[in-house]
């Protein structure tokens, strides 16, 4: 391995004698036997791509009853397919015929088969017509690992099968890449980040024989490897810091983001943690992380648009749901189904609502968010808080504790209060015979047997009651009017509106003809927005209500400021709000003559009763009461526990209403009904549907429970045919580029044919069998001979694999989003390792959020202006930037990050000249730039020791001779010209709010940064090698 | 010296134009896929985008699209209802409403009196189209125009509804119109972007609703796609301009030391893309200069800065300035140029409201089309001014002699086309008396779509990409072109 050259130069003149053999071995791809006819392969995607429309599985477009998506369908038709009989078969007949009118598929349908295409189904009938169910429908099995190798040593399953194919093919695996390629390959793959200069030398210098595989293991264990893995399945998740919707405010997920990061590095099985992610709540006895854990379900965009429909909303959380799973899952584009039977895949629409079904139990609202998390959620501590909680519990239950003992009287002093307690004349309520009381519109009001005003006849907009009474003898201290239900009254009153309710704007007071005032009011239970308080403000627009409180009995007490009422009182119920219609239909009222602090301190009913109670009649449950109030309420030796208690539950509350909260999923004790939509349409019922899961998957089993836990173990049980093969897919795709099947979303007939099926299917056993060891998996990917291919492509690679689907080299993809911001902020030394936290706000240009948000409204919710982050929060890994969902960060999108809109496990790579301006220009990098030239220039010697280390630190290799001289000759340019400018030189050097070393040369410093500036945009430095 | 430096950029400039983008390495690993069957390198040219020719011969070949978020009301501006004022203040009949669903905001309102507009309406032009007196410049403009009057749209509330008319559907996901045809047809110039977007902030209502990025997104197509934010201020375009203490030359001599390097890494690791890269960054270079160029409106003549209305205390609220910026796109070759201007909202005052939006929109709009018109560019670009729905016609809140609020409205709203081969001079489709139902000639936002893309040269079911495993385009699976307004 040291003998193959350590530069990238070595390795090019390597590959020019390999071209000679490939020239020999691609002589053969046009002589390769021709292959026999693979009904999945060749056949099903012809029928999905052309006929399934008209012939697949949706019941309302089929046409001539002819069905060619299902085996038993399609054969038992009389004419269609005569296997062994290409010309007696009307499939192939109409596929190849030259009557316009005969032809299939028909010209209006925009599709035709090509001459090979009819040739591929001629010989497949010709062949019998072999039928074999949609691979991915099967339960993957482990093929035998190829043994003719031909390459030398150290290749693993993955490389056999690899080859096989490639020979196939006539192209050969290329040799390996060096090492300072494969150091940079893997620290980049694993942790997002480039090596050390440190770590490249450590490994180059690494005599082991094992010293790749030692590597790997190191980076396997780093903590950013749980961060680089994370960044995926936030894709997947669609994981954003705002709701999305309309006015897009913020929520914080962070915690689920931290559960994330943690389960990979702490290479939790996948099985588990898809359980915990689709179902963490529903675990027996589940854990706070687990609870955290199952937010995955509650990723997606909520809304709360004044106006917006709730049913409508709540409906669209739900699809989202299921198709996230789907995608990620599943690796099936359910949604297709939501609105009418999937054209290409046997997944009907009643498929889709079955699955609905099992996230249709959340209790959520269709509009919520507008106060930061959504319902429902879970507070977590942070470990402070949870410390300073665990201490108060604990006090607590001391404090109970010495509050339940003793449990009998031995001490005299409950006698002596009884005593007391019993003789206190208790003031009840008295109802109040009224002399007056008239309707200002005249509607009746009737008195009942109970001492109630009923009201009946006009009922107008709006109205005023006015009662009257005497009110001779001991003074009133307090008036109480009671609105009472009544069946009569729309639903069950006690407002005489149609829901119920009532408003009640104003109470006013006439004490001998003069107007008196309240000074309190207060009611059992009030509306929110509409407090007692708001009856006695002399503002007619507001007022008390009690929706949806209605049909239940309500209360209202009044004290008037002069303390005591007497003489001719007059009372006016003023409803005048603009809720028209809201007045009361049953009302009581009461006075008393016990003050309110007398009223206040009065023992509760039950006490009251069992005082009235000789010692000797009092029953087990009147001790009781007596001995628990007396306890709680009277004891002196118990009181200052009380005040500590009180004290204790205070502080519990204060800390609970700082705790940071996280959405999570929960599941209504009784399930709501589902129907499958018509059309997709939120308010069109159709059939009743119950949880299940496709028909063309294995079932759940029996005994599996009827939520989204069983629906999780259906997905990881053992002969599951998607799930690992999707999974196992998709972490491909991260490693080599491209996943074996490159519609990592798409499993069905309409996603690509694997490139390696066996070994698809090999690695997904492999997966299960591992017991879903992710890190097993990701191991043997990367210490596989083909990951550690040169990734050198020659002229015959590009033509006959331009993609590279065969893998006879390595892909060398340009560095996502992330990972540049990432790197740069890693070679400048900026970079902060803090694991998880909340999430930032780095530098942006300004106006991004606020042209775009609602003006004068926005200080009503978070997330609306963007406010820089400074210090340690400038510099953290990218992955947790604030993505605010309908402005994310310009330098992300630029660079193919999805918008977190809807899940993506696929990111587009594109090469744009607006990705270039970023990167050259925005601060973020220039700062960085700045950064790493300060470490450039403190390197000791000449400016060949400088430039070579500025090799290493950005592309982890020595430089060649003719790059020393590009970047020596512009190094030179750079710093004459700003030599003359020191000015100039400031200016750059301002940039960012990094502090500058200023013991170092302007001018210098400057040139330096220009060249960083230079390494940072070299297509080198922005793709993985 | 310093002339020295600029003759020396000059020829750069030249020099390096050569270097024309690679397709292929631009259309990205999800594109390719879905092209494969499309893809003729030497027809692309033709589009410069994924269509290898276009399937109509096209009447326009770029789009202006003047949008008005939050929902202009139809009964204010264009569609004229003498009956409506006998109506005025009477409950809306349920024969009329057809208790079909209203928003949460005025759902819970006991009662819906017809609110007519006490704004005056006259005939203009030798067509006699009826035009609100608030709109004394586009009434200058109708014989060039076309007013829609029956567009309608499912969607009741702003984000929907205004995700559904850029992107053909009401839930996120899908690309905006821009991307489409960024997609389809690409650019007429290497140095612009395709997809422009510019925002304009209204005067008539301060509490306007918020816009999103989705609305000028690329959805599920390559990110190249979607819409570039033009911005006021120094740079137009984000991170443009070289940072301070970096000047053009220094920003020439580092792509020329950095394309020096990537050349010697193209040799070594055959990979194309490096070359693609390599122009990509000539590209952003060539930017540093056309994007200023572009955006310098010291070259206008007083004349036309007067026409658009353009105010130097920037009390227009941008959109005028965006007009005129718009109008030179579209002389560049910018395909598709959206200018976004918000504060349409009218659920209270509208009265007051309407006509500050109105002063905002109404000269510049109208200046558009002459200045167009008189450069000859008019016939070529579609210009489209509307929003994503209408307006109740009866009041939300309470109705007096001087003042109203509208609610939102989707079963017909007014817009108007002009140029690019839609007729001038007609107005096209009719409203009931209540301007609430259409009577005649319905225009689904999709029929809309599929009208300007058939003026683009493009069948709008054929304009597709393969996306999880389906044939997505902008119109989904509906639209009609409506034949009755081509030209």
């Amino acid at each position: 391995m040291q003998g193959r050259g350590k530069v990238i130069l070595a390795e090019v003149c390597m590959r020019r004698s390999f071209i000679i053999t490939w020239l020999i071995s691609l002589a053969n791809v046009a002589t390769l036997p021709a292959q026999s006819v693979d009904f999945n392969r060749d056949i099903r995607p012809i029928f999905s791509e052309n006929c399934f429309k008209c012939h697949g599985p949706d019941d309302n477009a089929r046409k001539a009853k002819f069905r060619v998506d299902l085996k038993d369908k399609a054969l038992s038709h009389p004419h269609a397919i005569k296997p062994g009989k290409p010309g007696e078969s009307e499939l192939f007949l109409r596929v190849s015929s030259t009557e316009e009118s005969e032809l299939m598929p028909p010209a209006n349908s925009g599709k035709k088969l090509t001459s090979a295409q009819v040739d591929l189904l001629k010989r497949w009938i010709a062949e019998g017509a072999p039928w074999s169910e949609h691979w991915a429908f099967v339960s993957p099995v482990r093929s035998p690992i190829p043994t003719s190798t031909g390459n030398p040593g150290g290749s693993n399953a993955i490389d056999r099968f690899l080859l096989q194919r490639m020979k196939k093919s006539g192209l050969n695996p290329s040799p390996e890449a060096s090492r300072h390629t494969l150091i940079r390959r893997l620290t980049l793959d694993l942790t997002g980040l480039p090596p050390t200069p440190e770590e490249v030398a450590a490994f180059i210098n690494d005599a082991s024989p094992l010293a790749y595989e030692r590597l790997v293991d190191r980076l396997l264990n780093s903590p950013r490897y749980g961060e680089r893995l994370a960044l995926d399945w936030l894709d997947a998740a669609r994981f954003a810091d705002t709701h999305g919707y309309h006015i897009d405010s913020g929520r914080d997920m962070t915690r689920w983001r931290e559960y994330i990061i943690r389960a990979f590095n702490f290479n939790l099985p996948f099985d588990r943690f898809t359980i915990e992610q689709l179902a963490g709540d529903l675990l027996p006895g589940a854990t706070v992380e687990q609870q955290i854990a199952s937010g995955f379900n509650r990723n997606h965009m909520i809304n709360f648009e004044g106006g917006a429909i709730p049913a409508e909303y709540l409906n669209a959380y739900i699809v989202d749901r299921v198709n996230t799973t789907g995608t990620v899952w599943l690796g099936m584009t359910v949604g297709c189904a939501q609105c009418h039977d999937h054209k290409y895949d046997p997944f009907s629409q009643k498929d889709f609502y079955k699955l609905y079904a099992f996230f249709h139990n959340v209790p959520e609202n269709g509009l919520d968010g507008s106060k930061g998390n959504a319902m429902p959620l879970i507070r977590v501590p942070d470990q402070l808080q949870k410390g300073r909680l665990e201490l108060i519990a604990q006090e607590i239950a001391e404090i109970n504790k010495k509050l339940e003992l003793p449990s009998v009287e031995t001490s005299g002093g409950q006698l002596a209060w009884e005593a007391i307690a019993g003789k206190v004349a208790v003031d009840p309520w008295q109802t109040r015979d009224l002399q007056v009381a008239r309707s200002s519109s005249g509607a009746d009001l009737e008195k009942t047997g109970d001492g109630s005003l009923r009201v009946t006849g006009p009922n107008p907009a709006k109205e005023t009651y006015t009662l009257g009474w005497k009110q001779q003898g001991e003074a009133a201290r307090a008036v109480r009017i009671e609105f009472l239900p009544d069946p009569k009254l729309s639903a069950g009153g006690p407002g005489r509106s149609e829901n119920g309710n009532l408003v009640l704007s104003e109470v006013k007071l006439k004490v001998n003809g003069k107007p008196g005032n309240w000074n309190k009011a207060t009611a059992g239970f009030s509306q929110s927005g509409f407090p007692a308080e708001h009856a006695i403000d002399n503002n007619p627009r507001t007022g008390w209500a009690i929706y949806p409180e209605v049909g239940k009995p309500h209360w209202l007490v009044l004290t008037p400021a002069a303390g005591a009422l007497s003489g001719d009182i007059q009372v006016d119920l003023v409803f005048a709000s603009i809720y028209e219609k809201h007045q009361a239909g049953r009302i009581r009222l009461s006075t008393t003559t016990s003050t309110p602090q007398q009223l206040d301190n009065q023992p509760p009913k039950l006490v009251q009763d069992a005082l009235a109670k000789p010692r000797e009649k009092r029953s087990a449950e009147d001790n009781l009461a007596l001995r628990k109030y007396y306890r709680e309420q009277i004891d002196p030796t118990v009181s200052p526990l009380q005040q500590r208690l009180g004290k204790l539950k205070q502080d519990q509350e204060g800390i609970e209403k700082t705790m940071a909260t996280a959405m999570v999923m929960q599941e209504l004790a009784a399930p709501r009904e589902t129907f499958a939509l018509v059309r997709g349409e939120y308010d069109k019922k159709g059939e009743k549907v119950f949880m299940g899961t496709p028909s063309f998957l294995p079932p759940l089993p029996e005994d599996a429970p009827k939520n989204r836990l069983g629906l999780a173990r259906w997905l990881t049980s053992q002969s599951h045919p998607l799930t690992a093969r999707v999974a196992v897919n998709r972490f491909w795709q991260t490693f080599f580029g491209i996943g074996l099947v490159k519609t990592p979303e798409d499993f069905g007939s309409q996603g690509e044919w694997p490139s390696h099926p066996e070994l698809l299917d090999w690695l997904a056993v492999e997966f299960i069998e591992s017991g879903w060891d992710v890190r097993h998996l990701v191991r043997l990917m990367l210490t596989s001979s083909t990951y550690r291919q040169s990734s050198v492509a020659s002229e015959i690679q590009l033509k006959s694999d331009p993609e590279n689907r065969l893998l006879s080299r390595m892909s060398r993809p340009r560095l996502q989003a992330e990972f540049l911001r990432d790197q740069a902020l890693a070679v400048s030394g900026l970079l902060e390792n803090e694991l998880g936290g909340k999430s930032v706000n780095p530098y942006q240009p300004p106006g991004i959020w606020e042209e775009l948000a609602s003006r004068a409204d926005g200080k009503n919710w978070t997330a609306q202006a963007y406010e820089q982050s400074h210090g340690h929060d400038l510099y953290r890994r990218t992955m947790y930037t604030f993505w605010k969902r309908t402005a994310p960060p310009p330098t992300l999108s630029a660079l193919d990050a999805p918008d977190r809109e809807t899940c993506t496990v696929r990111r587009a790579r594109t090469n744009t000249p607006l990705q270039a301006l970023i990167l050259m220009n925005d601060p973020t990098y220039v700062e960085a730039a700045r950064k790493a030239a300060e470490r450039i220039l403190a390197v000791k010697g000449d400016e060949k020791d400088k430039v070579a280390f500025a090799f290493m630190l950005f592309l982890s290799r020595p430089a060649q001779a003719k790059e020393l001289q590009v970047v020596e000759k512009f190094y030179r340019d750079r710093l004459a010209d700003y030599k003359i400018k020191p000015e100039k030189a400031l200016k750059l050097l301002s940039i960012g709010e990094a502090p500058r070393d200023e013991t170092m040369d302007v001018a210098e410093l400057a040139a330096w940064t220009m060249v960083v500036n230079m390494f940072l945009n070299l297509d080198e430095a922005l793709t993985r090698g | 010296m310093e002339k020295v430096r600029e003759l020396d950029l000059a020829g750069w400039q030249t020099r390096r134009y050569f270097f024309s983008r690679s397709v292929q390495g631009l259309s990205g690993a999800l594109g390719s896929a879905a092209l494969a069957g499309l893809l003729d390198p030497t027809a692309q040219a033709a589009t410069g985008g994924a269509l290898p020719k276009l399937h109509f011969t096209s009447r326009a070949k770029r789009v202006i699209y003047l949008f008005m978020s939050g929902g202009p009301s139809h009964i204010d501006l264009f569609d004229y209802k003498p009956k409506l004022m006998e109506n005025n203040g009477k409950e809306l009949p349920a024969s009329v409403r057809q208790g079909q669903r209203v928003t949460g905001m005025t759902s819970g309102q006991k009662s819906f009196p017809c609110a007519a507009p006490i704004f005056k309406f006259k005939q203009h032009g030798k067509s006699g189209a009826w035009i609100s007196e608030l709109l004394p410049h586009t009434a200058t403009i109708a014989d060039d125009i076309c007013i829609l009057k029956t567009l309608n749209t499912e969607a009741i509330n702003h984000d929907p509804a205004t995700t559904f008319l850029q992107t053909g559907s009401q839930q996120p996901g899908r690309p905006s119109f821009g991307a489409w045809l960024s997609y389809g047809i690409g650019s007429e110039n290497q140095n612009l972007p395709a997809f422009v977007v510019m925002i304009s902030q209204g005067s008539g209502n301060k509490t306007d609703q918020p816009i999103f990025s989705r609305l000028w997104g690329s959805g599920f197509l390559p990110s190249m796609h979607q819409g570039v934010r033009f911005r006021s201020g120094q740079d137009a375009v984000l991170y443009l301009s070289n940072p301070p203490g970096i000047d053009a030359l220094d920003r020439r001599e580092m792509l020329d030391a950095t394309g020096a390097l990537n050349k010697i890494s193209a040799g070594a690791f055959g990979d194309p893309e490096i070359n693609t890269r390599i122009s990509q960054y000539e590209m952003a270079f060539r930017m540093q200069t056309s994007v200023p160029e572009l955006s310098d409106l010291s070259k206008e003549s007083r004349a036309t800065i007067d026409m658009y209305g353009i105010r130097d205390d920037g009390i227009d609220g941008g959109f005028a300035r965006n007009c005129l910026l718009a109008r030179r796109m579209v002389e560049r070759g910018v395909r598709f140029v959206q200018l976004m201007h918000r504060g349409w909202d009218q659920h209270s005052s509208l009265p007051g409201q309407i006509r500050g939006q109105c002063k905002d929109v109404d000269q510049p709009a109208a200046a558009l089309v002459k200045d167009l018109k008189a450069r000859g560019l008019l016939d070529e670009t579609l210009v489209i001014w509307g929003g994503e729905f209408g307006r109740t016609v009866y009041s939300q809140g309470a109705l007096s002699a001087t003042n109203y609020g509208r609610d939102h409205h989707g079963r017909c709203f007014s817009l108007w086309v002009a140029g690019g081969g839609i007729k001038p001079g007609i107005t096209f489709g009719e409203t009931d008396d209540y301007c609430y139902n259409i009577a005649r000639d319905p225009v689904h936002v999709h029929d809309f779509n599929a009208t300007l893309m058939q003026r683009l040269g493009i069948d709008h079911e054929k304009l597709i990409y393969r996306f999880q495993g389906r044939d997505y385009r902008l119109t989904d699976v509906h639209g009609k072109v409506v034949r009755q307004i081509l030209a």
